[in-house]
């Protein structure tokens, strides 16, 4: 399985903005096994970055051992519907992908 | 695709993929620790004080090892980073979340645990660490795939 789209949604909340993302990533480990009993390289997203209207609120370095398609859950402080949220990622191989969205 | 444009597009490809590249810090020797103790070293992280501003929301028994919904949050006033580990692990180190001005110290993910596991988590507030545990046992192991 490749790298795929990402989808995204900003909620305000009570006092801050419940932001979730999904991502389309195997995340494989280097450790499992294709059914001819080959290793499947390692392959998975290492960082990951939130950005609130062009400012960098999130870093994060994570490692093969977050499930495949990651899915996480932010919150941002305050927040104001039409804030543009934006969430990145890069890989081991160096690809990336990211989603933006305005909060709802 | 014509060599001239090839070169164009990989020029492309290089000017947007240096800049990510240079931005991304990954920590390469707290992530290929085998241990606890060795990926806290790769860390830089000495003490951590046992807190109980530290909620880890996360099932008791988790069916499938290859999907384990983890919660984490910090009432600890100023945090800056929040750590998971999960000490059984092959890697322990999971992950690294650094929160700027504009974020709440949560965050809410899914992790593949090998075996049943002490889930670490750390925060640093202030320079200082702080750490609380709690564990989840695994019917199915998520590692091998």
């Amino acid at each position: 399985m490749a790298a795929g789209p990402m989808k995204m949604r900003a909620n305000l909340g009570s006092g801050f903005t419940d932001v979730r993302v999904l991502m389309t990533h195997p995340m494989e480990t280097g450790l499992r096994k294709d059914p001819d009993g080959k290793i499947v390289p390692q392959h998975f997203i290492q960082n990951l970055t939130v950005k609130v209207n062009g400012k960098t609120v999130i870093d994060a370095q994570i490692s093969q051992a977050v499930s495949r398609n990651p899915v996480f859950s932010f919150r941002l402080k305050g927040g104001a519907k039409g804030d543009k949220i934006e969430v990145s990622w890069l890989d081991n191989h160096g690809e990336s992908a990211a989603i933006e969205a305005a909060v709802a | 695709m014509n060599p001239l444009r090839r070169t164009l597009v990989s020029l492309l490809a290089l000017a947007i993929a240096k800049p990510l590249a240079a931005l991304a810090a990954w920590n390469k020797e707290a992530f290929s620790a085998k241990t606890p103790g060795d990926a806290l070293k790769g860390l830089g992280i000495g003490n951590a004080a046992p807190s109980k501003d530290l909620q880890i929301e996360a099932p008791e028994i988790a069916e499938n090892g290859a999907v384990v919904p983890i919660e984490i949050s910090s009432a600890i006033a100023g945090t800056s980073s929040l750590i998971v580990m999960i000490e059984k692990n092959p890697f322990p180190l999971t992950a690294r979340f650094d929160f700027k001005e504009g974020a709440l110290p949560f965050v809410k993910l899914n992790v593949k645990m090998g075996e049943t596991s002490d889930v670490r988590v750390l925060a640093e507030a202030a320079g200082k660490y702080y750490t609380a545990t709690k564990e989840i046992k695994v019917t199915i192991g998520g590692c091998g795939g």
